[in-house]
């Protein structure tokens, strides 16, 4: 198995990981074409440009059966001129589909149309670690573009030998390479025909400059969105395969329970049903739901529970069992906090809190799997298709050329669609299940209680400021909730900040943004009491603090936007602020709250947020995504949070686990600042780590109380 | 137990042997293979699962086969007519009115349901009619503006 090149080190909060498997892609070129037939393929390695292209394989296969190692993307153009690109990525509504397709039509010159997207299936895309981390913009984009712009290269070359005149005075565009000397032009269907000999890599980078974008850069539509409108889509829970049978499992009454005795004589009695019971594992597959749920109901079950702690405790035990930093990346530290507090005029200490949340896509884990003469086909709504295929090859003791995993495009992730469960169940029921399929589609229960969480965690923070407002000292950790965006963005010659681990007390693990939520909810908000204490404007407080021009420019275009430093018109109308960057991405929050005391009721008025990802591939899309992201990001600020106690958890439904709603909604602004000198970075994360602090600041100015803990719940804070 | 029950949907009569206490939405969905209409929650909390019975907007999967016997039904693949989008499903693909998409066939059936008993709700209405739906992804002032879009276009025709 051949190790892939790129060391990649998964932020710590990412605890669903812990073992993750590296492979290689492993697919010979053979099969590829077996699928498509004859055309034009070009392969782009990970890093430096080296498309090598293969034509028509015909009935001797091909002279190079070697793959090149770290195969990023391919490409594909067939003879009736349709361009298929490959990418291990998965679409989960982040609208990948569109912008990669759009990317290979700017850079070949076809239209968005002609282009098909082959996405996270791992007999046919790369190898690919997963689509989490805002990588696929700026990772698979680049990749892309360069082998588009080989197979355009190929294709200009391909013309210039069948006209005998220099490649260099072609135009390629239009779907066509055309001569304007003589107005003659050639499909690249047309071209595509035929074989063309190996090409060694172009010796410069060939990807466009934004600036020259034409299809990249303007606001296409989701490709197939026709699909969606119609309920024509099948997501992996609508899949249903000749011969379908429905799996259920036996989940424990309570995390760690262990099963003491089951008698299952009634449901082994039951006709057509199939049920397996191996280690741990006990469920069951039935022509129906209800047939499987009526197997399971039968068996005759004894547990043996454990009190575990509850959602009361958690704050106090994160602190308690924290242990010494095993990294040293975990740590970072320069100049003296000591000598920083000393020459402080004001120092505050302060403590924060984030509760456990869950991502609740609304389409749960659900995966089809299916066992044909020792192959296994699972097809299943993950974000790592590449990792589930190892765990199932490991488990089921199978080598990895013999599974394949199929992810259709999912309804949603949010981070939360990393771990392998529902396939590994799945298989596990269809491998006794005589080479029937088998659906299993968790219940929206099993979903709030059988997935994973975002970690709870606390936030401590230690700072110091001088008589003028220039911090002089910073101290921050974070305990058990993670390590992304701990780093602050405000200069500070004086600074420690410090992630902890603690072993886990619910699953967890990512989440939209992982830790960055709560180190900025902890950090913004902290800025902002500073803020009070040098009797200073929250906004004049942070740009004194703050050098990093993109930071300082969306906070300045939001400010303008919104009418900052804004006097107030009503009584209890508050206004805050709160930034950050992450990941490559920009981002400042506005926010305008009125706190009615009479009613005991607080409204969120408006958010206004500026964004900036560099070169922008798909306003359109972007503008749904950021706007999605701070609509999401008002439940984990407000309401949202997991209550649990003894291993059960208590509001494991949409009644109980409050989701932002249609009224939850306020005034909403999203400002995109378009950097067309600068790489794209992803957006799908950054956009939602500033609404805590922004809401949680404006109701501070609104009431004078500060909020620490997560969600706010800030109505629960006005009495008295 | 099961006897056969007599399901008009979609305009096509449908004759099925489930027990009349079964939720209709696993008969759309597992015996009819109508898969547009999702399971979201199973507890009539999400509003993925929303169908039309008799023209209102029901969760179907709190509804009883036995419930759902009288009237005609239609699911999100009834709306579009000779290759032709209903009104309301052409709103939403104009307003690119969705992310992952899994909510918008409940979106799109409890709309239509909206506009059939008020063809011209204001914004505090349509917000009233579809909090019981989630979409997790947040695209709520996008679908906001795609039922009033439709809202327009059923203007323009009923003139």
């Amino acid at each position: 198995m051949r190790k892939a090149e790129e060391t990649f080190l998964p932020e710590p909060e990412r605890y669903e990981f812990r073992a993750m498997p590296m492979h290689q892609f492993a697919l010979g070129r053979r099969d590829f074409f077996k699928i498509f037939g004859a055309g034009i393929a070009v392969f782009a390695v990970a890093k430096e440009v080296s498309a090598m292209q293969e034509t028509a394989p015909g009935p001797h296969g091909f002279h190079n059966e070697e793959l090149p190692e770290e195969i990023g993307a391919w490409l594909h153009i067939g003879e009736d001129g349709t361009v298929t690109g490959f990418a291990g990525k998965a679409e989960i509504g982040q609208n990948v589909r569109t912008s990669l397709a759009q990317t290979i039509a700017d850079e070949l010159g076809v239209a968005v149309a002609s282009v098909r997207m082959v996405l996270a299936d791992t007999a046919l895309t790369p190898f690919d670690a997963g689509t989490f981390g805002s990588k696929t913009i700026a990772t698979i984009t680049p990749q892309l573009r360069r082998v588009a712009a080989a197979a355009r290269d190929l294709l200009l070359e391909k013309a210039a030998r069948e006209w005998n005149v220099p490649a260099d005075r072609l135009v390629a565009g239009d779907g066509k390479v055309s001569d304007p000397a003589t107005g003659k032009s050639l499909r690249y269907a047309q071209l595509a025909r035929e074989a063309i000999g190996a090409r060694k890599p172009p010796a410069e980078d060939p990807i466009k400059p934004a600036s020259e974008w034409i299809v990249a850069g303007t606001p296409v539509p989701k490709v197939d969105a026709r699909e969606f409108v119609t309920g024509g889509h099948r997501y992996s829970t609508d899949l249903r395969p000749e011969g379908m049978l429905y799996g259920k499992i036996l989940r424990p009454p309570s995390f760690n329970a262990t099963l003491i005795s089951c008698d299952d004589s009634a449901a082994k009695a039951m006709k057509d049903v199939v049920l397996v019971r191996d280690g741990d594992f006990t469920g069951a597959a039935a022509p129906t739901v209800a047939a499987a749920e009526a197997a399971l109901r039968s068996l005759q079950v004894k547990w043996k529970e454990l009190p575990q702690i509850s959602d009361q405790e958690i704050f106090s035990y994160l602190k308690k069992n924290a242990q010494p930093s095993k990294e040293a990346r975990f740590r970072q530290a320069k100049g003296s906090v000591d000598g920083g507090l000393a020459e402080a005029a004001h120092k505050l200490d302060a403590s924060y809190t984030v509760a456990y949340i869950a991502h609740a896509p609304l389409e749960p884990r659900a995966a089809v799997a299916q066992w044909t003469d020792g192959k296994l086909t699972v097809w299943m709504g993950t974000q790592r298709p590449f990792a589930v295929r190892d765990d199932l090859a490991d488990i089921f003791h199978v080598s990895e050329k013999n599974v394949r995993v199929i992810v259709p495009d999912t309804g949603s992730a949010y981070g939360g669609k990393h771990t392998s469960d529902a396939g590994l169940e799945a298989a596990r029921l269809a491998k006794a299940a005589g080479g029937r399929p088998v659906k299993l589609v968790w219940t929206r229960e099993e979903e709030f209680t059988w997935a994973y969480f975002r970690p709870a965690g606390v936030i401590e923070v230690k700072s110091g400021i001088a008589a003028d407002g220039k911090l002089t000292a910073w101290e921050f950790h974070n305990y058990h909730s993670g390590m992304s965006g701990i780093e602050t963005p405000y200069v500070v010659a004086n600074q420690v900040t410090e992630y902890h681990q603690v072993p886990l007390v619910l699953r967890s693990g990512s989440y939209r943004g992982l830790a960055a939520t709560a180190n900025h909810f902890a950090r913004e908000t902290h800025m902002d009491s500073l803020a009070g204490r040098a009797s200073m404007d929250p906004l004049e407080f942070r740009l004194k603090n703050l050098a990093e021009p993109r930071m300082r420019a969306v906070l300045e275009t939001g400010a303008k936007a919104f009418g900052w430093p804004r006097q107030k018109s009503a009584e209890g109308q508050g206004f805050g602020v709160a930034a950050g960057y992450e990941k490559g991405s920009y981002v400042a929050t506005f926010a305008e709250i009125l706190v009615d005391r009479k009613n005991n009721s607080v409204t969120v008025k408006k958010l206004l947020e500026v964004f900036e990802c560099g070169a922008i591939v798909n306003p359109d899309g972007l503008r749904n995504q950021v706007v999605g992201a701070m609509i999401q990001g008002l439940g984990g600020a407000l309401f949202e949070s997991i209550q649990f106690e003894n291993g059960r958890i208590s509001n494991a439904h949409f009644a109980s686990y409050r989701v932002p709603r249609f009224k939850d909604v306020p005034e909403i602004e999203a400002i995109l600042l378009d950097r067309k000198d600068i790489p794209s970075a992803g957006a799908g994360e950054t956009p939602i780590m500033a609404i805590a602090p922004a809401i949680g600041n404006a109701f501070s100015d609104a009431t004078k109380i500060r909020l620490t803990k997560l969600p706010l719940r800030p109505e629960l804070h006005l009495q008295g | 137990m099961a006897t056969g029950i007599e399901l008009e949907i979609n305009g096509k009569g449908y004759l099925v042997n489930y027990p009349p206490d079964t939720p209709l939405l696993y008969v759309l969905r597992d015996e009819l293979g109508l898969t547009g209409t999702k399971y979201g929650c199973g507890e009539g909390m999400c509003g993925a699962c929303t169908v039309l019975i008799g023209g209102t907007a029901r969760r179907s999967c709190q509804i009883p086969l036995g419930a759902a016997l009288s009237k005609p039904i239609t699911t999100i693949e009834g709306l579009e007519k000779n290759g032709v989008l209903d009104p309301v499903q052409q709103a939403f693909l104009d307003a690119g009115a969705f992310q992952c998409a899994y909510c918008t066939s409940g979106m799109i059936m409890s709309s239509v349901s909206l506009l059939e008993a008020n063809p011209h709700p204001t914004t505090a209405q349509i917000v009233q009619s579809l909090q019981g739906n989630i979409c997790r992804c947040g695209t709520y002032t996008r679908i906001i503006k795609a039922v009033q879009r439709a809202a327009e276009t059923l203007k323009g025709r009923s003139k």
